[in-house]
């Protein structure tokens, strides 16, 4: 049985209506909470922060708001999960294509990956989620983990 | 029958993005009756990775000093172009 995306992030890394005044703030925020749930070693949000300037994760949609999924190399990973915000307004991460661009995101996957032959299926499964409209607007009106249970299940 | 192809599929970390293309082409290939050797690496590493290679698929911008067809892999994270995308993927393994 396929695992869902939802199996990956645990409840206390969801976090919404996040105020954030740049990315890395919501990186920030995010890694702390994987952090303190101990999928990350301490080294890991300033290794991704760090990662983001030179090799950005913004992801254009053609969306108004658009998603980015912040990562950095195994080494600083315990184990693998995923953190998601969802912003009350959006900031800007850089493209990740063309990292002069900016892009104007709403919603951050932050991925802890430390082996990538067991983590195809749950980086696919946010690719699914990234491409479905669906699931992007779902997200921006989720008000509680159970909403975004329903989405991403 | 021709030589198996190999593909180079780039990414930051080498870790996240390329594993996600690698899977998606693979699959996407795979439906269009085509295989390849499949090699995943850091965006940083493509310069001394790329010999011996036939297509470089990469989610990041790649050094204009490699020589060997480079096909942008965002479509496949972000669904626009996707079937372009493939279509070129396609057309270099037909080569």
């Amino acid at each position: 049985m396929a695992q869902a995306l939802i199996d990956h992030i645990h409840p206390e890394a969801i976090l919404l209506g996040v105020n954030a005044a740049n990315s890395e703030a919501v990186i920030r925020q995010l890694a702390a909470r994987l952090e303190s749930l101990g999928y990350v070693k301490p080294s890991y949000v300033d290794a991704v922060v760090k990662r983001e300037q030179t090799m950005p994760t913004g992801l254009p949609l053609g969306l108004a708001e658009n998603v980015a999924v912040p990562h950095t190399d195994p080494i600083h990973v315990h184990r693998a999960g995923v953190a998601l915000a969802v912003l009350s307004q959006p900031v800007d991460f850089a493209n990740m294509e063309e990292p002069d661009e900016a892009v104007s995101v709403g919603i951050v996957f932050l991925l802890a990956i430390n082996d990538k032959d067991k983590q195809i299926e749950m980086l696919q499964e946010i690719m699914g989620a990234i491409q479905s409209p669906e699931a992007l607007t779902g997200l921006k009106q989720a008000t509680s983990v159970d909403d975004v249970r329903a989405i991403l299940s | 029958m021709a030589r198996q192809k190999t593909i180079l599929f780039a990414c930051g970390t080498g870790v996240a993005t390329s594993t996600a293309v690698n899977a998606t082409v693979t699959e996407a290939m795979k439906a269009r009756g085509l295989t390849f050797n499949a090699l995943q690496c850091k965006a940083t590493e493509v310069a001394s990775m790329a010999d011996g290679v036939d297509l470089i698929v990469s989610t990041t911008p790649i050094s204009a000093s490699v020589t060997v067809p480079i096909v942008k892999g965002l479509a496949f994270l972000t669904g626009i172009g996707k079937d372009k995308a493939l279509d070129d993927i396609e057309a270099e393994l037909r080569k």
